[in-house]
């Protein structure tokens, strides 16, 4: 196949020289991408699938729905969880039971393989995301998609989902990185047997989105070229994008303030401090939704189930060191807020600041002078700001009779580490795609004490406002809920915020059109570069 | 020949260790694949899913079976992490791992063996201390450091060299070709361009390992030739009224080279393993950082993969150093 192609280029080549130069990508419709490691398969929905697999998700293939784009700041683009904009149906509508979605597709949208988008491949794609097990089907529950019986190819044209309750999270659940639509005829022709082709589809794209994947090299490069046939949006300006994987975060550095890089990924929040400052390089910067670097006390087990421990731990927290010697400024801080929660906002500052005086009266009242001993585990992974915070952490709790040792956790056994539910502290880091408080609360102080539950926090009267604001039939009962278990979350503190992080890219000056997504991974769909 | 096989049937125990270590080794190691690899929102049955499809649920001896059945066919596994199977990578991430090392080796051979060579002649000079600094600083600069301070003058300030984006820049396409050695496969494809494109960017890693791989060719160059300079037969080719440039190029280093080989051997096995952090810093698809992203995932199959290849290569590696030491000395040939 390969040669194949080399054959005829290089026959081809002195006819169609010209014809060639004027056609070939120009380096202002190329991106270079760099970033810490690229995805390990095409399918987002496949088992094992790492954060960057998203990205081919968004750019190879197309969902019924996008969230509608709104602006941010300095240029930067946002979306709108609530909103949504035609992608692969040009209309939707729900039935006035509030029971169903009927979704009308676009009457020219093709895959790569020319074969027209139809309902039926829609319907095996929900079902294939809803079966196949891990994360897709996870996250499709998290919106009430649950069973392929839910889905119905209507006619050819016309798809429609039956819902299994009302459920706030459905609509939203559609516009994220799971359901999106594979050529069902391309993936069972070539799966093997395999009813959900699982073994093709991680090697190939299938699908109609904007870009295809014109070569891929897994830890090493990852090159998307532009689908000139893309019916869902305006057609990209950028034709080729060359994705790096550059494991050295100071190489990466260099090659943005060099400029032989367009784009960067995933730098430590120091140098993107450094960049922001410099001003040569932009830096865009949002406030990732629904996420929060956190603090956990093991609520379960002594010595944190004692509510006074946890409060003086959380009044012992040197916050502001933290900010700056730890994240660089990189976050909005979520300490030091008034002593009530009046709002629904999550995440809000807690009203915790640093106040040693507090925090020792508090572990007085509690233990009545003992000392204390206990462990602080991070992920190594995350080492670059969770050890500084550790440290400092350590550091301040020992002027309260609190000994603390770090333990640093290699990124296998991090979760393994969660899932035992016993570690004391925990440093660690959560985000919610779907950025509802009840969202976040559900996975992480829910008595169904799921891995997110770090601190194993179990609370008869939290799991009932949970319960309560997830299927709230209106909105003043939503929000009576949100206050109430929001104030809980504070007063109880399994989980002390620090801050909310930024999601950071360093691209070049000429670089326009960035859009953060839940997934947080690069659209090159609507990225310009302006050189 | 009959010595070369005897040779090679030799080392078919070691490699038989050398796949049951690696083995157990891999299991014995904390840290849960499966766990890892279901992704943050996994739930109990999703993990023991993928456990069952891995056959992680099996018992160790079962599993060790189902391994050599597969190492008999030539089957390496599948990586977790990259997606991919194990024997693919590790052919297509050898050749830039290599051409890297013997890149810097040739680099380092060339400097070293000269180096230790006139620190030997002129014992106490001014190249003597030359050469202990440089072996010095050679060691005990870790090679990231090197490394990045190679990047930061030369590519960051300078701009002499072009961006460490691993083995060609961006636009450069790849050259067809079977040895997988960019150098070699662009003259063949008669590609000047791209050679130079791939040449420049492997001056930089390769110039750090090089460094790194100078100071024990050195000091042993030196050491060894200091013993031969002091013996009988080198006093006697001097009394015999030989040129000194004779005398220490053909009578003396020819001989003073058998333990330079040696190293040279342990020292290329050793590179070809450890460069990992100079992959890291010049984004070099090789071999040592995919086995390192592998461990830290716990991904078993791309670890025992790289272990054995590695064993193999250093079999291999030490039969050629043994037939080159009896290419060197008569007196091998005829101990054998």
């Amino acid at each position: 196949m390969k040669r194949r192609t080399v054959l005829t280029a290089a026959l081809a080549a002195p006819f169609v020289r010209k014809a060639a130069a004027q056609t070939n990508p120009t380096r202002a419709e190329t991106l270079i991408l760099v970033q810490e490691y690229g995805p390990n398969s095409m399918d987002m929905q496949g088992i094992g699938a790492a954060q960057p697999v998203n990205g081919v998700s968004l750019n190879c293939y197309d969902t019924l729905i996008r969230f509608k784009r709104v602006p941010f700041a300095d240029g930067i683009m946002t979306h709108d969880l609530k909103d949504y904009e035609p992608g692969l149906a040009k209309t939707w509508q729900v039935a006035s039971d509030g029971m169903s979605c009927t979704f009308k597709l676009r009457d020219d949208a093709q895959f790569h393989s020319k074969r027209p988008v139809t309902a039926k491949d829609v319907k095996w794609s929900m079902d294939r995301a809803v079966s196949i097990g891990g994360f897709a089907t996870t996250q499709m529950a998290a919106g009430s998609l649950e069973k392929p019986e839910q889905f119905v190819a209507v006619d050819d044209k016309t798809f429609r989902i039956d819902f299994v309750r009302r459920d706030k999270l459905t609509m939203p659940d559609m516009g994220v990185t799971i359901p999106f639509v594979f050529d069902s005829e391309t993936a069972i022709a070539n799966s093997g047997g395999d009813p959900w082709a699982k073994d093709y589809l991680k090697n190939n794209v299938a699908g109609s989105g904007a870009f295809k994947v014109e070569s891929w090299k897994p830890g090493t490069e990852t090159i998307y070229t532009r689908n000139d046939d893309w019916k869902c949006g305006p057609l990209p300006k950028l034709r080729r994008v060359i994705a790096r994987d550059i494991p050295s975060p100071s190489t990466r550095r260099a090659l943005i303030e060099r400029g032989d890089a367009d784009m960067s990924y995933g730098l430590p929040p120091k140098d993107f401090k450094d960049l922001a400052d410099g001003g040569k390089i932009r830096v865009a910067a949002v406030p990732v939704p629904n996420a929060i670097w956190y603090v956990a006390l093991n609520s379960a087990n002594p010595p944190f189930n004692d509510v006074r421990l946890r409060q003086a731990v959380a009044w012992a927290i040197p916050y502001e060191k933290i900010m700056s010697a730890a994240l660089f400024g990189r976050g909005v801080p979520m300490y030091g807020g008034p002593e009530t929660n009046t709002g629904t906002a999550w995440p809000f500052p807690f009203r915790y600041n640093y106040n040693i005086e507090k925090a020792k009266a508090l572990v007085a009242a509690a233990t009545g002078g003992a000392g204390i001993s206990t462990t602080l585990v991070f992920d190594a992974g995350s080492a670059t700001i969770a050890e500084p915070m550790g440290v400092l952490v350590q550091e301040s709790l020992a002027q309260i009779g609190i000994k603390v040792e770090l333990n640093k956790i290699p990124g296998a056994n991090f979760r393994g580490e969660l899932n035992k539910k016993t570690a004391p502290m925990v440093i660690n880091r959560f985000g919610g795609w779907l950025d509802w408080p009840d969202y976040f609360f559900f996975w992480n102080y829910h008595g169904k004490n799921s891995i997110f539950n770090v601190a194993s926090y179990q609370n008869k009267d939290m799991d009932k406002l949970i319960d309560g604001a997830r299927f709230a039939p209106d909105t003043a009962t939503y929000d009576a809920q949100v206050k109430a278990f929001l104030q809980m979350g504070m007063d109880e503190v399994p989980m002390i915020p620090i801050c909310q992080p930024f999601h950071d890219v360093a691209m070049q000056k000429y670089m326009s059109g960035y859009t953060y997504w839940p997934c947080r991974e690069p659209d090159f769909r609507f990225l310009v570069k302006n050189a | 020949m009959r010595a070369v096989l005897f040779r090679l049937a030799g080392a078919i125990p070691t490699l038989c260790g050398v796949v049951l270590v690696t083995f157990l080794l891999t299991r014995v190691l904390p840290g849960d694949t499966a766990t890892y690899f279901a992704g943050p929102t996994a739930s109990a049955e999703s993990i023991a899913q993928i456990k069952a499809s891995l056959g992680l649920d099996l018992p160790l001896p079962v599993q060790f079976w189902r391994y050599i059945v597969a190492l008999g066919h030539g089957d390496l596994g599948m990586s977790l992490t990259t997606g991919q199977p194990v024997r693919t990578e590790i052919v297509n991430r050898l050749p830039a791992s290599a051409e890297l090392t013997l890149c810097a080796l040739i680099l380092a051979i060339g400097i070293a063996v000269p180096l230790g060579v006139l620190a030997a002649v002129r014992q106490g000079s001014i190249v003597d201390h030359i050469c202990r600094v440089v072996a010095t600083a050679g060691v005990s600069l870790p090679v990231f450091f090197t490394g990045l301070l190679l990047v930061y003058v030369f590519y960051f300030l300078l701009g002499w060299m072009p961006a460490p984006l691993g083995r060609l820049d961006a636009f450069a396409t790849p050259p067809p070709g079977k040895t997988g050695f960019f150098l070699i496969d662009t003259l063949l494809a008669g590609d000047t361009e791209t050679f130079r494109a791939a040449l420049s960017q492997i001056v930089l890693p390769a110039c750090t390992l090089a460094l790194f791989a100078l100071a024990p060719i050195a000091r042993i160059t030196r050491a060894s030739m200091l013993a031969v300079l002091g013996s009988e037969f080198v006093r006697t080719a001097r009394a015999s009224g030989l040129s000194g440039p004779t005398v220490v190029l053909t009578y003396a280093l020819r001989n003073a080279l058998l333990p330079v080989v040696t190293v040279l051997g342990m020292v290329f096995s050793f590179l070809l393993g450890a460069n990992v952090l100079v992959e890291k810093v010049f984004a070099w698809p090789g071999i040592g950082s995919y086995a390192v992203e592998a461990l830290i995932a716990s991904d078993y199959a791309p670890v025992q993969g790289f272990v054995l290849t590695m064993a193999i290569l250093y079999v291999l590696l030490n039969l050629g150093i043994d037939l080159l030491n009896r290419a060197i000395d008569p007196r091998a040939r005829r101990s054998a």
